[in-house]
């Protein structure tokens, strides 16, 4: 899974403009410098590239299943939602 | 001057008894308002003309004419159901407040249908009943000195839909003639100045969520400085197709069950469809005629907030609310009823609510303001013209729209915001809100006439 990991954190990355060496699992989105128009533009890039559906609405990110609290939790969420595809 | 008789001595009445509540001590803004607000018959006091709403009509989820309309917001009806449309299954997004069973057949000939698209068969509909209960012809003179004014985002959304469909899904290397005359966007308007035969000025204005209002703001602006004696104005949308959702969705910014404004509990907006028209009219025109009028538009103020194109400002909502009671010569006080922007999405109704309450100071306590877009859903370029029918109901009627589907406060949103049921109220004045992506902002303002 590391390769998915990468992929993950280089589509984060590119959408906030960074090296992905500078991204670590605990950093929020926030922290990374993207907003919520950055985080809809990323969840949409993420579910190009592996062919998933993310279920996510703007208005309540909070409350839906998929935890974008940190790197780390996108991370997983993705693996996830890859797995139960496959 | 027999004035007195006239509908058009009234505001010009309470004007007076603005300054005498005021006291022996009136401060200059007063005196300035009082000066400038001065009202003589059909002119005010600066030599600009006082406008009259003559005539209004609609086509929405809720009906498919004015007294429909209004009956569903008495009641509180929701319009807003599943979506109905092809590859609908194909949508994650599958309610909305469409105009079901619309069968232009029963509107148009042959010929009509060919080159009006649906935005443009909804704003010919909406023209017939205001037109019609307006009583002008537009002969001779008044023809040269009437024109159309109206608001749509994505004009001819189907007529794309549709052709895309033909060429890229259907592999066809050929469209139909009129496709180009029947998408663009100010179709609706130029086929409303061809029906009527108005040769005044006639545009489109296309400024997303606030369209509608932009264009009225425009037209009440061409007649109170005589540029026109009548303007047909509103707007009108029909984005309710699979292009048109599905390129929504993409946003995520939408709800899948229900339009909460306001509510703790809502989740996103909901697209409706439809169109409404009003006629503007110069004041001493309509009442030389002897005209009903139905409200009189008093104020109009626009802005830009110049910082994101998706995410509103509060500052920028509140200086275009401040801007238009200025507009109207009016203080906040005066003002009993405000139709919301009210999108139900969790950025434009907490900061709606900073903006009023900035901009009223107390008497934000003791407005109603309600989103009727509960009701008939988001009509993007078409909301602002359809909302203006619930500030017209509110003063001539007595009779505030709600915000249905409010199941929880929302500290954020701490107005009075008329949950769920209609209420009979007295106001004097009104305002109605547009606050668009792109952070465009237009907010007009109407007087009991």
């Amino acid at each position: 899974m590391t390769e998915v990991r990468d992929r993950i954190i280089q589509i984060i990355a590119d959408q906030a403009m960074l090296d992905p060496a500078e991204l670590k699992p605990e950093m929020s989105p926030q922290d990374i410098g993207i907003d919520s128009m950055g985080l809809v533009e990323s969840i949409f890039a993420l579910e190009e590239e592996f062919d998933i559906s993310v279920p996510f609405n703007a208005n309540e990110p909070e409350k839906s299943d998929f935890d974008i609290s940190t790197l780390g939790s996108i991370i997983a969420a993705v693996e996830k939602l890859i797995a139960e595809k496959a | 001057m027999n004035a007195k008789k006239s509908k058009g001595e009234k505001p010009a009445k309470s004007d007076g008894k603005t300054v005498k509540v005021k006291g022996k001590v009136k401060s200059a803004t007063t005196r300035a308002r009082a000066m400038l607000g001065r009202v003589i018959m059909g002119r005010h006091a600066n030599g600009l003309r006082r406008v009259a709403i003559t005539g209004m009509g609609t086509v929405n989820a809720l009906g498919r004419d004015v007294p429909s309309t209004f009956e569903a917001m008495r009641e509180g009806r929701c319009g807003i159901g599943p979506l109905d449309f092809r590859d609908v299954d194909r949508l994650a997004v599958r309610i909305g407040g469409q105009v079901r069973d619309w069968e232009p057949e029963t509107y148009f000939n042959r010929q009509q249908i060919v080159l009006y698209d649906k935005f443009t068969q909804f704003t010919l509909l909406a023209a017939r009943e205001a037109v019609g209960q307006s009583g002008l012809v537009f002969d001779g003179e008044l023809g040269l000195r009437a024109g159309v004014v109206l608001g749509t985002a994505a004009g001819g959304m189907n007529t794309w839909d549709e052709n895309y469909r033909t060429v890229y899904e259907e592999g066809k290397n050929r469209v139909h003639p009129f496709v180009v005359p029947k998408l663009m966007n100010n179709a609706a308007a130029s086929h409303l100045s061809m029906e009527y035969g108005l040769m005044g000025p006639s545009f489109t204005v296309a400024t997303a969520c606030a369209s509608s209002n932009h264009a009225m703001g425009m037209a009440f602006n061409m007649v109170r400085s005589g540029a026109a004696t009548v303007m047909l104005t509103g707007g009108s949308e029909a984005m309710l197709c699979f292009g048109g959702v599905k390129a929504w969705e993409g946003l995520r910014v939408m709800s899948k069950d229900a339009c909460r404004p306001f509510s703790a509990t809502r989740n996103g907006m909901v697209q409706g469809e439809g169109a409404g028209v009003f006629v503007f009219e110069d004041w001493e025109h309509a009442v030389a005629r002897g005209a009903d009028i139905l409200a009189e538009v008093v104020g109009f103020s626009m802005s830009a907030d110049a910082q994101d194109i998706v995410m509103p400002s509060a500052i920028g909502a509140e200086r275009t609310i401040t801007g238009a009671m200025l507009d109207a010569h009016m203080r906040p006080e005066e003002f009993g009823y405000i139709n919301a922007h009210g999108t139900g999405t969790a950025a434009n109704d907490k900061t709606e609510c900073a903006a009023v309450a900035h901009a009223f100071g107390h008497h934000a306590d003791r407005l109603m303001i309600s989103s009727t877009k509960s009701m008939h859903g988001h009509l993007i370029g078409g909301t602002g013209a359809v909302e203006l029918l619930a500030c017209i109901m509110a003063l001539r009627d007595g009779i505030i729209a709600p915000t249905i589907g409010y199941e929880e406060p929302d500290p954020e949103c701490a107005l009075d915001v008329v949950p769920n049921e209609a209420r009979e109220a007295k106001v004097g004045a009104v305002l109605s809100n547009a606050f668009a992506f792109g952070g465009l902002n237009a907010v007009i303002a109407l007087r009991k006439a």
